[in-house]
């Protein structure tokens, strides 16, 4: 990493974002309005909202798979056009490639990139290790549990040792402890070298054990980002004993105050079918 | 039931329908033969005409032909399937100015095509595959357009975002995803090359197994036809046992496949 080039700035800064989709009938759908973020250099920071309200439209919005209607998305301060190529991307849903065995589906980030194959798998063997599946590199995604597809998602996107992280609600679809395990790996791994990380969830404690900064969304549509606050808990942190600090309590507790009204707001509209389901 | 079990099941079916078939073709029932030799024949005449075609090895040669058409109905209507059906899956524009077309020559059924195509190509072997190569390619044409345009979006984002370019994206996912598609249809594509083959033969033709059922059935010889039935079943069925395996071994990644080996 070119420290002395990016060290200091920041890496992700969304300003005014809005980002709307037209709908069928023509309509248009108005998912994020102004939004403005941003993420300095080798910081963690948790998106929180509930659900329906375009925290993942954000991320997409910072990855460069959306672009914004209005508003200027910048990385490491220049304008970002196309894919973000600093980025990687650990999606929500299963994004293995379900054709290649664990190695190489860790491997082919730097296939492509041109390395020789047999570095690759060398590399690729190393992160398999790393996230704690060094025997499972033959294996075939649907061979493996949804925390092991999980690791090696993990190991997937760091092998290309992307300056920024953004992370969709990655272990989501997992069991509370397998999340509590992932979390801990995942602070360890980025406590190597501090990426910038952009992470959404909807889980708030999640957000405090992990972050450094938690970004509340209220409900959508239109939805703004409403409380920014810093986590004053001090790393290396473990997941499963934070959560009994007293910090931690006072800090879920004024942020739950206002997530709550959200959580209802947000409840409240998707059980009367919304014009277009945009999370 | 176990593995035994099953398999004695499975044979004592046979034997109960060929002694009843045997019985009811020889035995008069109320002083009538139910199944009359002219029309039914019995299993120990078709017996011995398969027996005897093997003994004598004139069967060899019709059922070469037979699977030599079936193979390169399969070949030449796969890759043709293959390459239209990625070509109008990455360019939906092509796809939609021919989609009229594609239903229209899919909806014919394929034997009005056989005295075209013995006119056009003769009554060799390649009138035969021509018919067949109509059947497979659109089954595989349409699996492999189905599979590429239903590519995982959260896949194919993760390849973008992991730097694939357009190139590379066709190379590691649309492929990949295109082929599993075909070779998920290629128990349905095999079957079809075959019957292609078939029912060419039948139509017209010098030699192989639809020609031997022709020529028995032109002179009123049941037993042959029945025999010729017999021998092409077998023959399916070895010719699916082979696929099965080769299915085995291709899609391993699959969840389905994996758990089929049992």
């Amino acid at each position: 990493m070119q420290a002395g080039e990016t060290a200091g700035s920041t890496a992700v800064a969304l300003d005014d974002a809005t980002v709307a989709f037209r709908l069928a009938d023509t309509r248009v759908y108005t998912a994020v309005e102004k939004a403005r973020l941003t993420v300095d250099h080798g910081e963690f920071v948790a998106i929180v909202g509930p659900t329906g309200c375009g925290k993942s439209t954000l991320l997409n919005v910072a990855a460069g798979l959306l672009r914004p209607a209005s508003g200027t998305v910048r990385i490491f301060d220049r304008p970002l056009t196309g894919l973000n190529r600093d980025a990687g991307y650990l999606f929500q849903a299963d994004a293995l490639f379900p054709w290649k065995t664990a190695i190489d589906n860790v491997a082919i980030g730097l296939e492509i990139a041109g390395a020789p194959r047999a570095l690759a798998l060398e590399r690729a063997q190393g992160w398999l290790t790393s996230v704690g599946l060094g025997a499972f590199g033959n294996r075939y995604p649907h061979m493996l549990s949804g925390g092991q597809r999980k690791r090696i998602g993990l190991a997937q996107v760091l092998i290309r040792d992307p300056k920024i992280l953004l992370m969709d609600e990655p272990f989501g679809p997992l069991d509370a402890q397998t999340r509590q395990i992932m979390g801990n790996l995942l602070l360890e791994l980025w406590n190597a070298d501090r990426k910038a990380v952009l992470f959404v969830t909807h889980d708030l404690e999640e957000a405090i054990a992990l972050a450094d900064r938690v970004v509340i969304m209220s409900a959508g549509p239109s939805a703004r980002i409403i409380g920014d606050w810093r986590v004053p808990l001090a790393r290396p942190r473990d997941i499963s004993e934070i959560r009994m600090e007293k910090d931690f309590h006072a800090l879920h507790r004024e942020i739950w105050s206002v997530l709550k009204d959200e959580v209802m707001k947000g409840y409240a509209q998707s059980s009367q079918a919304p014009v277009g389901a945009a999370s | 039931m176990s593995r035994a079990g099953l398999l004695l099941c499975q044979l004592l079916v046979a034997v109960v329908a060929l002694v009843l078939w045997q019985v009811l073709a020889t035995v008069p029932v109320f002083g009538r033969i139910l199944l009359p030799p002219f029309f039914f024949s019995n299993p120990v005449d078709v017996g011995s005409q398969i027996v005897d075609w093997f003994v004598r090895g004139v069967i060899w040669k019709h059922l070469l032909i037979t699977l030599w058409e079936s193979i390169l109905a399969f070949v030449i209507g796969s890759i043709a399937g293959v390459a239209v059906g990625f070509w109008f899956a990455r360019q939906p524009r092509v796809a939609a100015v021919f989609d009229p077309y594609v239903k229209m020559a899919n909806a014919l059924p394929r034997v009005v095509l056989a005295p075209i195509f013995t006119l056009w190509l003769g009554l060799g072997i390649w009138s035969k595959v021509a018919l067949g190569v109509t059947l497979v390619f659109f089954i595989v044409f349409f699996n492999v357009y189905q599979g590429v345009k239903e590519v995982s979006t959260t896949v194919l984002d993760n390849g973008r975002m992991l730097g694939m370019n357009e190139r590379q994206l066709t190379r590691h996912v649309y492929w990949p995803s295109a082929l599993s598609w075909m070779f998920s249809s290629l128990h349905t594509a095999v079957g079809f090359a075959v019957v292609g083959a078939v029912v060419g033969e039948y139509l017209g033709s010098a030699a192989g197994l639809g020609y031997l059922i022709q020529q028995a059935e032109g002179v009123f010889d049941v037993a042959g036809v029945f025999a010729g039935m017999f021998v092409l079943s077998a023959f399916v069925i070895l010719i699916d046992l082979v696929v099965t395996s080769v299915e085995r071994r291709l899609l391993v990644w699959r969840p389905t496949a994996a758990e089929g080996r049992g």
